[in-house]
């Protein structure tokens, strides 16, 4: 990246000379308004540049080696999943009251293959408000003193000691199921996991303890895989609820019963532990499908926009397109897929690179266009995914105990019956197979692929040295914007062309001017105080009982406008008198405003990359456009009406609940939006404990009330 | 003189074999195994290894020159190199009652498997693998097991001043857990139909004995049966824990007529072995970089009722256990926060601990060691004891090769001092003068080992000193250059140049952070009118150049003046 810059003067007058640095810094400050187009409109031109820019993945780590070893799932392992099948589903048949009878089932089959099996109780965790959960690592939960017996779940687990290991490693295997709706899908992701689970218990080549782990989806699939991850990790040895559940009389039968007729074998009453987890894959089967192929679809997002190690999901990835011949899907937002623009804009580029080519033909970076609007969707989905920090599937409760994992979905072209079952179990579970062997081929843990990145289709991506420019160029006009309305706000008269002249008006005027700035930083930091607080508001709000969304979001409404009044009549009245002298206030006040946006999405780009990637794409424009509609109105130019108009869109699009009825709508359009989805969709995120949240509550609205403030200043 | 037994114990063989070097001959001595049949843990390949003062035993081998103690100190040098850092081994207190004090106890909790890494261990026996017991340890086969422990235990005997009665008495054990039969697939499968697989030596190891080596006393090859297990119908008089052990002696064999052990079985035996009291096993808690504790849970195996029922009549019945536990340097345990839990309820420190004794790490100088004497209630079904720690950052010549791979903890061991590992046979009168057999019966503790911990510590990216150079030049490349540049210029210089009307064109290229920035300055100064424009071009790479720079600039400047 070169870049040259050339001044040359031949000013008659003598002037003090200047460090080519400053002078370089005063050049891009007097000219912010050049300088901020060129940067906005090159930082959006990157990120519709992204799907051009990605590379192909490859396997970083030499010692995955996926798929060099041939298979070793034969029928035989496909009819014991099959057996599986089968005696699950018509389990459900006798007895379909309760789910212990198939969970029975299910650790006498893992008995028979030979692994050690127990069963995990647990009693599913409420929402809890967690503000700045996302710094700290997961704690080991609360305990909750009254729990019914009604209400706990039970995770079986299996595990397969590796022969030749030295157990200090394991892989997890995980499988939701259900046993009261059980979906036959997910019986067949149980068949999938068991015929890899009893070939592994014969293979030799194991070296790390395999973990089976059929999980209770009856209180959610996250919530039943993070609290075995909470048990395993940070165990509590001096709980009362599991005492609880002991006391249970249903499921006190059921360990009799083991107990009894698996004397000395392999069944244990206490949990079971194998060693550090290297890595997991959770499984699952879709009953219905609309593909025209077998598909595996991956999902990665954990919370907070982390990722899995890339070499994860392209392992899966090579597995499955040249060995098994699946189609690999990751998430797309559809609705992109026929836009028209997107579709030109690949043409744009597709003709740019063959002329290209066609000078030089060495230049090959052209894609087609349909795979530019597909990247596109890919990309948006992936950067919508990490900007929201809610993981997208089971794998985000492992990724919080920086454990890599992912989801597998397999979705079969025909619909489910067993005829296209058994071809279900050989590619599904060879697939799985070839993973496991391939991350039980590791000998360090996963640390050679990118760990940042963004997906642009399931075998290309764009590495966090990519994916930064595009933001860097979004964010860089705000320091000089903001320092070009300070020395505009400063300035006598306001004539760009005097701004470095040092005048000879007295120092005391200097001084009480170069100070100015104060007033309107207080009102900034009032407004920003005020986002603190409208973000820790829905933690009361929640607390009052039957409450729908629709009214608890009327309630959240109210409360921060009457807070924002408050702490405006409190704080900042008194010396609001002074702002009247200032004709140039709102000036301030955008230069102050900037660069606090600048600052936090500089912190939130650390934090969560993509949420301060579509932050900036909202908030630069609106910041940096902001000017009191009363001087455009009295202007009445062209460029004024412009900016009046984008104004007010903006002023309208950055307000968050707008931005997020807006998307909404795009997706799913907009006759079912509702209040109170807003409300759901806030609770959703700091259940999640996603920073996002924060962003939202304390840079970005803070930023927006900042800029309609500003819009319609009075001066 | 030299020993060779061979053990086979029900599925298990442990062929050990002991010397004692005194000058040059080969006495005999003893071999046991480090802790009877409760040998629990799960590791791969570990040494729990013991050694008496290494520095002193140097010392020894330098005082003596003769062709045995040579072996041994390349034995030494090749099996326990890594005793050599004073980070890696220990002396523990009391831990190891019999030669507590001036003990060093190492362990190298990893080793990578590889087929030469029992050599150094073969090369001391007297005919290596060429002949005798040692040919069964065929390397593929050997690798192929379960479990594999190498052992080293040297003692001093004797006072030492007259070099006389001093001698040293090196045991040497080998325990490996091998599968009877390869096609596992089948074992599995039917296990709970069809009976356990016979076995043979030769199928085991694929070798056969033929002969014993030369050079030893005494070759033999014991098997082990458990009595009350299998011969319940025809050994009703005999007490409990007896077992029936056969002797096959290898020096009755030879090469044409090679020693062939089988066992063909008929019935179905369920092989248990004895048990510890409780059941140890640790594990890590916690997660990410900062800072994590380490769990060791104790619960108490179901067959051990007999253990306690022994006990119970005391109105006071106490079960005590010993804890050692080594930790690394880097792995900074906090010792004030080990929290007991005895059957789910939390208990206070001093109620549960008898006796402790702790030695905190020093950075890079000796690992951290907590000895502990718990005395438990003997109805205790479950304990729990956390510690918690920080997790060190390394120097990064430090970190190993593979510092990706995660570094270990070694295992602890958990003794029961009131629980003795000892064998009873029924006929001792023949077996007396075997030492081997002698120390199986002799009373030593119980001993758990736990198994390996793996902990993840902050890895830097290694490539990272390669960035931070390259930062830092440029930094110090624009720091250094204005600054330079800064002092360089006088002003009334500055100000006769700009009174020559002279105008300054810069141009800055700046490259992409590479190691050396480098700055083209283009210096063009008009003089007269109707002289042509002097250019001057000037690249300047590292600081060092500046001062030319300078100067060459100052001289074009005083030659337009």
């Amino acid at each position: 990246m070169a870049e040259t810059k050339e001044k040359s003067h031949s000013d008659e007058k003598p002037k003090p000379r200047v460090r080519p640095i400053v002078r370089l810094g005063i050049f891009l400050v007097s000219h912010s308004f050049l300088v901020s187009v060129v940067c906005f409109t090159s930082g959006v031109l990157a990120l519709f540049l992204l799907p051009v820019l990605a590379k192909n993945t490859y396997i970083s780590e030499n010692a995955l080696m996926p798929g060099s070893a041939s298979p070793m799932l034969s029928n035989h392992h496909v009819s014991d999943g099959n057996r599986l099948v089968k005696d699950l589903t018509n389990s459900n048949l006798k007895s379909s009251e309760t789910g212990i009878e198939s969970h029975k089932i299910i650790a006498k089959y893992m008995l028979d293959v030979g692994a050690e099996v127990s069963f995990h109780k647990f009693h599913p965790q409420m929402n809890q408000f967690h503000p700045l959960h996302f710094f700290s690592s997961p704690d080991s939960g609360k305990i909750q003193e009254n729990c019914s017996c009604s209400s706990y779940g039970i995770n079986t687990v299996g595990i397969i000691r590796a022969p030749r290991g030295d157990g200090k490693e394991a892989i997890v295997l995980v499988t939701p199921y259900n046993a009261l709706t059980s979906s036959f899908g997910e019986v067949l992701s149980l068949g999938i996991a068991y015929s890899v689970f009893s070939l592994l218990t014969q293979v030799t080549w194991l070296a790390k303890d395999i973990i089976w782990l059929v999980v209770d989806s009856q209180f959610g699939e996250y919530a039943a895989v993070s609290a075995w991850l909470r048990e395993y990790q940070t165990p509590k040895f001096s709980s009362h609820s599991t005492l609880n559940a002991e006391m249970c009389p249903d499921i006190n039968y059921l360990f009799e019963i083991k107990v009894h007729s698996m004397a000395g074998s392999k069944f244990s009453n206490s949990f079971r532990r194998a060693g550090t987890m290297t890595a997991a894959l959770v499984l699952k089967v879709r009953d219905q499908s609309e593909q025209f192929d077998d598909t595996v679809s991956i999902y990665a997002e954990a919370s907070n926009g982390q990722m899995p190690n890339l070499d994860l999901i392209n392992v899966v990835n090579y597995l499955a397109v040249h060995r098994q011949g699946l189609r690999v899907n990751v998430e797309k937002l559809w609705s992109l897929l026929n836009s028209g623009w997107l579709k030109s804009l690949g043409e744009i580029f597709e003709s740019l690179a063959t002329i290209a080519k066609s000078l030089n033909p060495k230049f090959k970076f052209g894609i087609p266009a349909t795979e530019y609007v597909e990247g596109i969707a890919t990309l948006a989905s992936s950067l919508y995914y990490q900007a929201l920090g809610v993981p997208t599937g089971p794998h985000g409760a492992f990724r919080d105990y920086q454990v890599d994992a992912i989801t597998l979905e397999i979705s079969p072209k025909f619909s489910l019956d067993k005829v296209w079952c058994s071809d279900i179990l050989l590619r599904g579970g060879r697939l799985i197979e070839g993973v496991i062997r391939s991350v039980n081929n590791l000998l360090e843990k996963f640390h050679q692929s990118f760990f940042l990145y963004l997906l642009t289709s399931p075998s290309k991506f764009v590495s966090v040295g990519v994916y930064m420019i595009a933001f860097a160029l979004l964010i860089a006009p705000l320091p000089m914007v903001a320092a070009s309305l300070y020395v505009d706000a400063n300035s006598s008269k306001g004539d760009s062309s005097f701004l470095f002249a040092i005048t000879d008006t007295d120092e005391h005027g200097i001084t009480i001017r170069s100070w100015r700035w104060l007033n309107s930083a207080k009102s900034v930091f009032i407004v920003h105080l005020w986002g603190a607080i409208v973000s820790l508001l829905p933690y009361f709000i929640c607390q009052i009982p039957d409450c729908s969304p629709t009214t608890s979001f009327m309630i959240w409404v109210l409360l921060s406008i009457l807070s924002l009044l408050i702490l405006n009549l409190v704080l900042a009245s008194p010396l609001a008198c002074v702002k009247a002298s200032q004709e140039k206030e709102w000036a301030l006040v955008k230069s102050v405003t900037i660069s606090s946006v600048f600052i936090g999405l500089g912190l939130m780009s650390v934090i969560n990359f993509a949420t301060a990637e579509i932050g900036a794409l909202l908030m630069v424009p609106m910041c940096l456009l902001a000017r009191p509609l009363k001087l455009d109105v009295r202007v009445g130019t062209l460029r004024s009406c412009c900016r009046i108009i984008c104004n007010l869109v903006l002023g309208h699009i950055a307000f968050p609940p707008a931005a997020f009825f807006l998307f909404k709508g795009m997706l799913d359009g907009f006759g079912s939006a509702n209040v109170g989805d807003f409300w759901m969709w806030v609770e959703s995120l700091w259940a999640w404990n996603s920073a996002t949240y924060l962003f939202i509550g304390m840079v970005q609205l803070p930023c927006w009330v900042l800029c309609v403030s500003i819009l319609f200043h009075s001066c | 003189m030299f020993y060779l037994g061979g053990f086979i114990v029900g599925g298990r063989l442990s062929a050990d074999s002991s010397a004692l070097c005194s000058g040059s001959k080969w006495h005999v001595r003893l071999v046991g195994r480090s802790g009877g049949p409760n040998v629990t843990s799960r590791i791969g390949s570990d040494y729990p290894y013991r050694s008496v003062g290494l520095q002193e035993m140097k010392m020894l081998y330098a005082r003596q020159g003769s062709e045995s103690d040579e072996k041994s100190a390349m034995l030494l040098k090749a099996q326990a190199d890594f005793l050599e850092s004073s980070t890696s081994y220990y002396a523990p207190e009391w831990s190891f009652p019999p030669a507590s004090g001036n003990l060093r106890y190492g362990t190298l909790p990893r080793e990578a498997v590889c087929t030469e890494n029992i050599t150094p261990w073969l090369k001391l026996l007297p005919c290596q693998d060429k002949a005798g017991i040692s040919t069964l340890l065929d390397r593929p086969s050997i690798y192929r097991g379960f479990y594999l422990s190498q052992r080293l235990h040297l003692t001093l005997t004797g006072s030492g001043y007259e070099g006389m009665d001093l001698s040293i008495i090196l045991e040497k054990t080998l325990t490996v857990v091998l599968q009877p039969n390869s096609q596992r697939a089948s074992l599995v499968r039917d296990s709970e139909k069809h009976i356990q697989p016979s076995w043979s030596l030769s199928s085991i190891f694929g070798n056969q004995v033929g002969g014993k080596c030369v050079l030893a006393e005494t070759s033999n090859v014991y098997l082990l049966l458990d009595r009350d297990r299998i011969f319940i119908e025809e050994s009703s008089l005999l007490s409990k824990n007896s077992s029936v052990l056969y002797k096959f002696e290898v020096e009755k064999y030879s090469e044409s007529e090679p020693f062939d052990l089988g066992l063909t079985w008929k019935i179905l035996v369920v092989w248990l072995c004895q048990q510890a009291p409780l059941h140890a096993s640790r594990f890590l808690m916690g997660s990410g970089n900062e800072r994590g504790a380490i769990a060791i849970s104790l619960k108490s195996t179901q067959t051990t009722e007999g253990f306690m029922g022994a006990h119970s009549n005391d109105e006071r019945c106490e079960l005590r256990v010993d804890v050692f536990q080594v930790v690394p340097w880097y792995v900074k345990v906090y010792f004030h926060s080990l929290q007991v839990f005895v059957d789910q309820q939390p208990k206070a420190v001093s109620d549960i601990i008898e006796k402790i004794h702790v030695s905190p790490s020093k950075d890079k100088v000796s690992p951290g060691v907590m000895e502990l004497v718990l005395k438990l209630p003997c109805s205790v079904s479950s304990t729990a004891l956390t510690i918690e720690f920080d997790k060190g950052f390394l120097h990064i010549d430090e970190y190993p090769p593979d510092a990706n791979q995660v570094f270990d903890i070694p295992s602890t061991i958990v003794s029961f001092p009131n629980f003795h590992a000892s064998m009873v046979f029924l006929e001792n009168h023949s077996l007396n003068k075997s030492p081997l057999l002698s120390k199986f019966q002799e009373k030593s503790h119980v001993m758990s080992y736990t198994e390996v911990l793996l902990v993840p510590l902050t890895t830097p990216d290694f490539s990272m000193p390669y960035n931070v150079i390259t930062i830092t030049c440029t930094v110090f490349a624009l720091y250094f250059g204005s600054l330079l540049n800064a002092l360089r210029t006088r002003v009334t210089e500055e100000e006769s140049f700009l009174k020559d009307k002279g105008s300054i064109i810069f141009i800055i290229f700046i490259h992409h952070p590479t190691i050396s920035e480098e700055f083209w300055f283009e210096r063009k100064l008009k003089g007269d009118h109707n002289q042509p424009p002097q250019t001057k071009f000037v690249m300047v790479c590292c600081q060092e150049n500046w001062s030319a720079t300078s100067a060459a600039v100052k001289v074009v400047g005083k030659d337009n003046r």
